[in-house]
């Protein structure tokens, strides 16, 4: 962290507490995620890996403790919270009776994005040229996340959550959407992200072990 | 099929501002009105709905113009009430299940204008085309003529009560895997009110009297639940997304 | 005053001292609803005056109308206590209104039942469309849909919320219901007897049912302790005070 200690931090998090069905996930998390930082979750399965990154997109309330963006409490300014963050979860978000065209339409839209031709791009970029008016159901379980993290590509939103990227993507798509992660860090933007993948070779990779140890043995 | 290797690489895009809650919410009834006409299927199925509830009375009392007359408003009213009960209870299911909910919180952009651009397709797709259908089911009822128009006036009126309400229980049993009782149990004591004065409206009419007082009681219902139901959907929602 | 109030909410907050509290007050309102039932019961049964209209039939006033007032007014705390854990995130909140609703369930139901049996001398009928006793089925339902709501939804938190929103969205909806039904009963139903609406009466026909209302209101803060402690220990099962307080026993 020692190259971007003199920028602010873009999210902040003190003394977070999550419980689950009576089951303490985390607790007394502290974080401080700075521009071009690459945090990857890790811990054994129900670590509380997922529960984190909901928590910090606000889908999941948490016991105690306070998530702050550049400075401020994510409560006093979510919409501007909500329109820098990129948040893709387990569920792709993309709706199957639309095509690949027309579910980017949207997520595009929220961004101010009206170009055809960008989205057109997107999705060659994501390796689905000759599938953009098909609709969503008949793509394959890899397809549709690409279709999902086409998004990615245009969106200038800084930070990303992204819980589980590489699910059902082949081995060249893993090795693209790393560049991709590595180039948005690159660009002064901060990713955490949950991962079964070893992401090691990545430049500037952190980690952060949930379960048992979890709040005192992060960086 | 023409394979390209995936780059995964940033476009350098033309952006615009961004974009107005305004033009988010056009977007989102674009996109809605899409999604849901695709659903050809689902569209039909409350008119069926409707249409063989209205049937069940007849063959159930009697085909009598005396018995049908007198029962045909409550019956319309009943059946087309249900029908849009029935109808929304997938409204926002298929969202949560895949993800375009959390999607839509975290958008950046109120929720509760997304949920509202959701239900008025909804309503144009399947209370508008129900309340068409209407008259002519009245006609099978021996609806007097001077209530037909009362009819659809209330029907008009009352729906967007319906709509509203009705959303709020979707958005809380959106979660739940099949819902359909559930939902019925907590919203139907909310029709209760508009049930009320929408066969109101129709009995005065046919009795030869004012139904103008009944049908601005709807109106007010239908302001009413327009200036909260949005809030409480988007509670609801946000409720349903916590559980997940 | 400011540190006063966040001590109170920190206080109410906390399951521990709500447990402690409520083991002191208890007993209290076990008397209080005892005594004031009792004698309101004996009172009202036996030396009140016969009605000159109805005779002894109308002396089940003396449970209906504490029954439906109960029933009536425990839907509102139960949408306060909504308020309380959607707006300050109390979860004591939903304590309360988790063992508020069987309460106020079982006293629509009573209040029912009294009233479809007084319907026997009075309309000659177990059941009448009156526009109170269908008010009151309506209210029924929406209890039980509180209820089913509750048992249906996981996880608690997501549940305890969904119940507050519902029970908040039927207490703006509950006088709607009641303006709608009365107008409906006028348009449909020449007046006739209802219960409880009765000219003047006398007062020894008013304090026993004053005595039984504040029996029934005592009863009802009770049976609410007893069920909240229940809960709450179900809920902290798992923090030590509960497992040293089990351990003592």
């Amino acid at each position: 962290m020692s190259e971007s200690a003199s920028k602010p931090p873009l999210l902040t998090v003190r003394q977070l507490d999550c419980e689950r069905d009576e089951r303490q996930l985390f607790s007394s998390l502290d974080l401080d995620i700075y521009p071009g930082d690459l945090l990857q979750l890790e811990g054994p399965n129900g670590a509380g890996k997922t529960s984190l990154l909901r928590v910090l997109a606000g889908l999941l309330p948490a016991s105690s403790g306070e998530v702050f963006w550049q400075g401020e409490p994510v409560k006093q300014v979510s919409d501007d919270y909500y329109r820098s963050l990129v948040f893709i979860g387990h569920l792709a978000g993309i709706k199957p009776e639309l095509t690949p065209l027309e579910n980017l339409r949207w997520y595009a839209a929220l961004e101010g994005f009206t170009q055809e031709e960008d989205l057109e791009k997107a999705l060659v970029g994501v390796g689905l040229s000759g599938f953009e008016d098909q609709p969503c159901h008949q793509l394959s379980a890899g397809q549709k996340r690409r279709v999902a993290l086409a998004r990615l590509l245009f969106t200038q939103r800084p930070l990303w959550l992204l819980d589980e990227p590489f699910t059902a993507l082949d081995k060249e798509g893993v090795a693209a959407m790393e560049a991709l992660l590595v180039a948005h860090v690159a660009d002064g933007g901060a990713i955490i992200l949950t991962s079964h993948h070893a992401l090691e070779n990545l430049p500037g990779l952190k980690k952060l072990r949930l379960g048992k140890l979890a709040g005192d043995n992060h960086e | 099929m023409n394979k390209t290797a995936a780059t995964f690489c940033r476009l350098k895009a033309k952006k615009s501002n961004l974009p107005s809650q305004g033009s988010v919410f056009l977007a989102a009834l674009a996109r809605e009105g899409r999604l849901q006409v695709r659903r050809r299927g689902d569209l039909l199925n409350p008119l069926v709905f409707f249409a063989l509830v209205v049937v069940l009375f007849p063959l159930g009392i009697s085909p009598t113009e005396e018995i049908l007359a007198p029962v045909a408003p409550g019956v319309l009213w009943v059946a087309a009430l249900l029908a849009v009960l029935m109808s929304l209870d997938a409204l926002f299911r298929p969202d949560l299940m895949d993800g375009s909910l959390e999607q839509q919180q975290l958008s950046g952009y109120s929720l509760a204008a997304l949920a509202m651009a959701k239900l008025a397709v909804h309503w144009l797709l399947t209370s508008l085309p129900l309340i068409l259908l209407s008259p002519f089911l009245g006609i099978m009822l021996y609806l007097p003529w001077e209530a037909q128009g009362v009819l659809l006036l209330s029907l008009l009126l009352g729906s967007l009560a319906l709509s509203l309400v009705g959303g709020i229980g979707a958005a809380l049993t959106a979660g739940l895997g099949k819902s359909g009782v559930l939902m019925t149990l907590l919203v139907l004591p909310f029709y209760i009110p508009v049930l009320i004065f929408g066969t109101g409206a129709m009995q005065t009419a046919i009795s030869g009297g004012n139904a103008l007082p009944h049908l601005a009681l709807l109106g007010a219902l239908a302001a009413l639940a327009l200036t909260l139901a949005p809030w409480a959907i988007a509670a609801g929602l946000r409720i349903t997304l916590s559980g997940e | 005053m400011w540190k006063w109030l966040t001590t109170l909410y920190h206080r109410l907050a906390s399951p521990k001292w709500f447990y402690q509290i409520s083991g002191l007050w208890l007993p209290w309102f076990a008397v209080v609803s005892l005594l004031f039932i009792g004698a309101g019961l004996i009172w009202g049964l036996a030396y009140a005056p016969m009605d000159y209209q109805q005779g002894n039939s109308f002396r089940i006033i003396y449970v209906h109308v504490p029954a439906a007032f109960l029933a009536q007014s425990i839907y509102v705390m139960m949408a306060l206590a909504g308020v309380v854990l959607l707006v300050w995130k109390i979860k004591m909140a939903d304590v309360v209104a988790q063992s508020l609703a069987p309460v106020g369930a079982s006293m629509t139901f009573i209040a029912l039942v009294t009233g479809a049996i007084w319907g026997v001398p009075t309309w000659g009928t177990w059941w009448m469309w009156d526009a109170r006793l269908t008010s009151m089925l309506i209210l029924f339902f929406l209890y039980l849909g509180v209820i089913a709501l509750r048992e249906a939804l996981k996880p608690q938190d997501t549940a305890a919320k969904a119940c507050a929103l519902m029970a908040i969205v039927g207490v703006i909806n509950i006088p709607i219901i009641k303006y709608s039904v009365d107008w409906w009963y006028t348009l449909h139903q020449p007046a006739t007897f209802t219960l409880t609406e009765k000219p003047a009466m006398p007062a020894s026909m008013w304090v026993p049912l004053l005595l039984m209302v504040i029996g029934f209101y005592a009863f009802l803060g009770w049976s609410l302790l007893l069920r909240a402690r229940a809960e709450v220990l179900r809920r902290e099962h798992k923090s030590g005070w509960v497992k040293d307080l089990l351990q003592r026993k």
